[in-house]
């Protein structure tokens, strides 16, 4: 592999004026170095920064980039409060990665498109302007929402679905030192005619926290279907957080995983639930909302009917229509 | 029952034990050390440049920019390789296949080896790999089966399966009054043990020296010689420990051969070490099938047919015909039998033996088939394969050499519970909602034996040594095979000691069709039994030994001494009987293989019978094995722990087949585009529920003198039928390719 500098950052700074890739757990970016993906000349290691601690914050947590995947989820605020945040991490990777793979890193981790990670294919995301290799080839991890004739890839997190639905905010230290901060809303793009810029994230920029606000009333719900049962990404997943209240939907908040280039949220889904009488019909009615433009590559068309029985599958758990039935 | 196998065998206290692994604390703890483990001095890094394209011709590489790289030292080209001594087309030995080591510029498969570098770190090597930069003239490949031409072939050599016609199969569908015409497909699937494949190389002359997994080492270092055109017995092959074979560890592929050519070019020792990537191309793989199966019964259903014929893919050049239809061969009492073979050449690397070869794909769709048959007979599926039961084996009439498969259905399906099963699908649920399904299968699998020697040492404090060149696969033949050997001289197994995985000791043939136990086994035994004899000759002509004069009365030996055969009183320690003859050593040998006469008058297969409860959600259409029950039948048991590890992985390895394993190919492109482990699946503890095996006694006097069939592969024959069956039963819908996924069952 190529040679390359390896810094330690003992300060944030040193990690935001460094000119170089952040390493945080390494779980993604040293399998993309070895695949000869990613050949960045200098990393920065960020693991040794204060930036691993949970805390309360207005109302909600604040979560630092460097906590693990393990320790969130087994976080007991996280467990009770925001367990939709919990089980999708339990339902990533395996015991192993994730106690290495830290918050931050799992929000920037890489598409798991194959012709992406396999340096003898065209892939306009990984070297910009040269094709995509993933349309009209094996699509079955690929995106049917929100995909443009660039690139169909998705967004393969889990965590970043709950987030997603929690409605997080990502914290940013800036190179000039200033911090702001962005909603996980706005913070993915899609992919246009750039598939290779993923985030709002600015080159050098170091993600600080997780910010997640006072916890949703209602029920949460996490769903995450997969060819195995353990150890494989989403086909299609869904992160609920429903308020039933006097047989209505108050309010409801649906992602998605799997679907798209970024962690799928469409308001119309959620407001064409509330104020309804959740029945199977309501649902049918959300999920044509939320698959109107829906397109499938081939080898993925079975994950718009996917999504749509997952998502129906979640709302009647949430909602607490299936244990009625 | 013959009286051979009273005087012949005795059965100390190791063989039936369940004796954990000899070599599992070296290997949990790193001690054992794997052919990659090895690092002799100045040795380089060979890392191969795998073409990415799957059919074309190599028009360039970046060759000074990989030389320029710091660390490369060679950049080996079809235009500077040096030459070979034998052809890679050549077949030297019995399971020989071309293979593709820089003869020229074509491209026949993605994976192929196209370029050598050499360096000296594996940092270095793999970069300048990166450097060569290849272009290509791409033509257009073809992975399907339906993009070339169908072809069929004279059944003149291994991997070209004939075909077998016994009876009228054309009066048999004529008398049918039931019928099924079915096809089922399977995958392509890789091989993908835990160890990839590696080799150290080094040369001393005209010596070759080898770190290498190996299931078959003098047929390794025999073909591995003639490439190099050196005397087979020049080559020393190391193989104490392979992290798993499954058949493709038994034939020397062409990394192998450049490798060991880097090493004789250079004059260095020489180290390769696939990566994950690289063994989907060059290394062997299941090819896929397509099966029709057309079956028919009389009114009653017994049937009248049983018609079976496979399309495999195999490569552009070479022939490995996937023998699946032959499955249908010996296993169920039809009027008439028909197993034919056609191919199809793509663009892949040529397939191989791999777990299973044949009996896996061709007992997936016959057991799917009979489920079929079942189905429209409206008849219970173990009733129908009770019905069609062969009592003697179809088509030839042999009898069986021993055949216990009525107690597996029956101590199977009574574990089960199958009495309970509802003839109609669609009929279970369980608790929340999920729908459940129950469906068997039958297991059947041949028990071959290959030739094995073996030597056995009684030294003169009583203690032995046993050796022969078995292959730990992590099946445990270390284990098995030593407590066989301890038995055969009557030894404690912790007082003989056992040497294995090296070309020096005896041939102890081929670690594969399920044949190793048997075979190396056989030899072992009669290694010790041979030392047994002259040990007792010694004994009765030594006037001051109890057992004076006793020669023909017959010895056994038991815990380190010898016994007058019925006579427990008389009796004479081993150390006792060598230090009187002065302290002399005891040597013997002895070898192995299938007694022809026994072979010519029995049909000779392990058999079992496999029971699959599956659950699946009625709305994501998600596949759960919840259950699976085993029941085997494969003669005598020499370690039940070890045994029913087998079969696990067998059973595993069957709800892989059915519902993960699959190599997709880029349908444009040609390469297989999930070539690692996150995207080619094989199931993960979750993915494993209840798994169950019952080991059916079964006596076999006629397969050799231990009674040993073998348990290697036969788990996986049966349960992917099983599952396939129970997942119809669950849902009513019939999936006809494996493996079966979540859009096969989603509907619209
Ligand atoms: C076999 C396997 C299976 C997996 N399965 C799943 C799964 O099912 N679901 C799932 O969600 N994930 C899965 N993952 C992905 C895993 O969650 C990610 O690899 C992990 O979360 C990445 O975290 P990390 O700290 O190791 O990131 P790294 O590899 O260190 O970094 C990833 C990227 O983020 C950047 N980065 C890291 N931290 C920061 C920061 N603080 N600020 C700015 N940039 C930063 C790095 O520069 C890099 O580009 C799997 C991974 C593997 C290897
Ligand atoms: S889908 Fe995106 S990531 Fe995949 S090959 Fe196309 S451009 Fe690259």
């Amino acid at each position: 592999m190529k040679p390359f500098d390896y810094l330690r950052a003992s300060a944030p700074d040193d990690a935001t004026r460094a000119d170089a890739t952040i390493i945080a757990g390494g779980t993604n970016l040293l399998d993309l170095m070895k695949l000869q993906v990613m050949s960045p000349d200098r990393l920065v290691d960020i693991t040794r920064l204060d930036l691993d601690h949970i805390e309360d914050h207005e109302g909600g947590l604040r979560i630092g980039a460097l906590v693990t995947n393990s320790d969130l989820a087994a976080d007991d605020r996280i467990r009770r409060d925001y367990p939709v945040l919990s089980r999708a991490l339990l339902a990533g990777a395996s015991g192993q990665l994730r106690n290495k793979a830290t918050t931050g890193g799992n929000l920037l981790q890489r598409t798991r498109c194959p012709y992406f990670t396999d340096t003898a294919q065209p892939c306009n995301k990984r070297e910009p302007g040269s094709g995509c290799a993933a349309i009209g080839g094996q699509t079955r991890l690929h995106a049917i929402l929100g995909a443009s004739e660039h690139c169909i890839a998705t967004h393969p997190s889990d965590m970043a679905v709950a987030m997603q639905a929690l409605g997080a905010e990502i914290e940013i230290q800036e190179t000039t030192g200033a911090t702001r901060r962005v909603s996980i809303r706005e913070f993915y793009r899609l992919p246009g005619d750039t598939p290779h810029i993923e985030t709002v994230l600015a080159p050098g920029e170091l993600i600080t926290a997780v910010i997640l606000p006072a916890p949703p009333k209602g029920r949460q719900v996490y769903r995450k279907v997969r060819d195995r049962a353990s150890y494989a990404f989403a086909l299609v997943s869904v992160a609920a957080i429903v308020d039933v209240q006097d047989g209505r939907i108050a309010a409801a908040t649906l992602a998605f995983g799997g679907l798209a280039h970024k962690p799928w949220h469409d308001p119309a889904v959620d407001r064409a639930l509330e104020g309804a009488e959740p029945t199977p019909e309501l649902f049918d009615a959300a999920a044509d909302v939320l698959l109107a433009d829906a397109v499938g590559q081939g080898s993925n068309d079975f994950k718009i009917v996917l999504a749509r029985r997952t998502m129906k599958a979640v709302l009647a758990e949430a909602t607490g229509l299936k244990e009625a039935a | 029952m013959p009286d051979t196998l009273d005087t012949h065998v005795r059965f100390g206290s190791n063989s039936g034990q369940p004796i954990t692994r000899r070599d599992g604390r070296a290997k949990v703890t790193g001690g054992a050390t794997f052919a990659a483990d090895n690092s002799p001095d100045s040795v380089l890094h060979a890392v191969y440049v795998p073409a990415t394209i799957a059919r074309g011709r190599v028009t360039a590489l970046d060759t000074a920019a990989a030389e320029a790289h710091p660390g490369v030292t060679h950049v080996v080209t079809p235009q500077n390789r040096p030459p070979l001594q034998g052809d890679p087309s050549d077949k030297p030995t019995m399971f020989s296949f071309r293979f593709e080591a820089l003869q020229d510029d074509t491209v026949r498969y993605a994976g192929q080896p196209i370029a050598l570098i050499l360096g000296e770190t594996l940092e270095a090597a793999t970069e300048g790999a990166r450097l060569l930069n290849p272009r290509y003239e791409i033509a257009t490949p073809r992975t399907g089966l339906d993009e070339a031409a169908h072809y069929t072939f004279d059944p003149d050599a291994f991997g070209k399966p004939a075909d077998t016609v016994h009876g009228d199969p054309e009066a048999g569908h004529a008398a049918a009054a039931h019928s099924v015409d079915v096809t089922y497909e399977t995958a392509p699937q890789y091989h993908n043990a835990m160890e990839t494949h590696a080799v150290v190389a080094s040369w001393d002359g005209d010596r070759l020296s080898l770190d290498m997994p190996s299931q078959a080492l003098s047929m390794t270092c025999a073909g591995i010689a003639y490439y190099f055109g050196i005397p087979a017995e020049n080559v020393t092959l190391r193989s104490p420990y392979l992290g798993g074979g499954f058949g493709s560890k038994a034939i020397p592929t062409g990394p192998y051969v450049l490798a060991v050519l880097a090493a004789r070019m250079t004059g260095r020792p020489v180290k390769m070490m696939l990566t994950r990537q690289q063994m989907f191309g060059p290394v062997g793989h299941r090819g896929q099938t397509r099966q029709r199966l057309r079956l028919g019964t009389d009114a009653e259903g017994r049937l009248t047919v049983l018609d079976h014929a496979g399309l495999s893919a195999t490569s552009t050049f070479d022939d490995f015909i996937e023998p699946a239809a032959n499955a249908s061969q010996g296993l169920y009492a039809a009027g008439a039998l028909r197993s034919t073979h056609s191919a199809v050449r793509l663009d892949v690397g040529t397939p191989g033996p791999m777990r299973a070869p044949g009996e896996a794909s061709g007992s997936a769709a016959l057991e799917c088939a009979m489920d079929e048959m079942a189905e429209t007979l409206g008849m219970d599926p173990l009733e129908f394969r009770l019905r069609n039961y062969a009592e003697t084996e179809p088509g030839t009439g042999k009898p069986f050499s021993s055949k216990a498969l009525r107690e597996c259905y029956a101590q199977g399906a009574e574990r089960f519970g199958w009495a309970d099963r509802p003839l109609q699908p669609g009929q279970m649920r369980d608790a929340d909602g999920l729908r459940v399904g129950w469906g068997m299968g039958t297991a059947f699998f041949p028990c071959p034996m290959f030739m094995a020697e073996a030597n056995a040492t009684l030294r003169a404090d009583g203690t032995a040594m046993v050796e022969t060149s078995a292959a730990d696969m992590g099946q445990g033949a270390w284990t098995a095979l030593a407590q066989i050997a301890a038995d055969s001289l009557g030894l404690p197994l912790d007082q003989v000691e056992f040497r294995a995985g090296h070309s020096g000791l005896p041939d102890a043939g081929v670690a594969g069709g399920s044949g190793h136990t048997a075979t190396a086994g056989s030899a072992l035994h009669a290694a010790g039994g041979d030392v047994i004899r002259q040990l007792g000759e010694i004994a009765a002509a030594d006037p001051d030994s109890p057992l004076h004069g006793a020669g023909n009365a017959g010895f056994t030996a038991r815990d380190g001494r010898l016994y007058v055969a019925g006579d427990d009183s008389r009796s004479d320690a081993f150390a006792d009987i060598l230090a009187r003859a002065g302290g002399a050593e005891v040597s013997g040998a002895g070898s192995a293989s299938r007694a022809p006469e026994a072979a010519e008058a029995h049909a000779m297969n392990a058999h079992g019978a496999v029971f699959a409860e599956v659950k699946v959600d009625p709305d994501l259409c998600q596949m759960r094995v919840t259950r699976l029950v085993g029941a085997f039948a494969a003669g005598r048991i020499i370690n039940p722990r070890l045994a029913e590890s087998q079969l696990y992985g067998g059973m595993i390895w069957g709800l892989s087949f059915a519902l993960h394993e699959e190599a997709r190919h880029d349908p444009a492109r040609g390469h297989i585009v999930n070539a690692d482990l996150a995207g080619y699946h094989v199931p993960v503890n979750a993915d494993v529920h209840g798994l169950d095996v019952i080991s059916v006694h079964e006596d076999d006097p006629y397969v050799n003198a231990l009674g040993v069939k073998g348990v290697g592969e036969i788990g996986i024959t049966g349960t992917v039928g099983a599952i396939g069956n129970a997942i119809w039963h669950a849902t009513g819908k019939r999936v006809r390719r494996f493996p079966i996924r979540i859009d096969d069952l989603l509907g619209d």
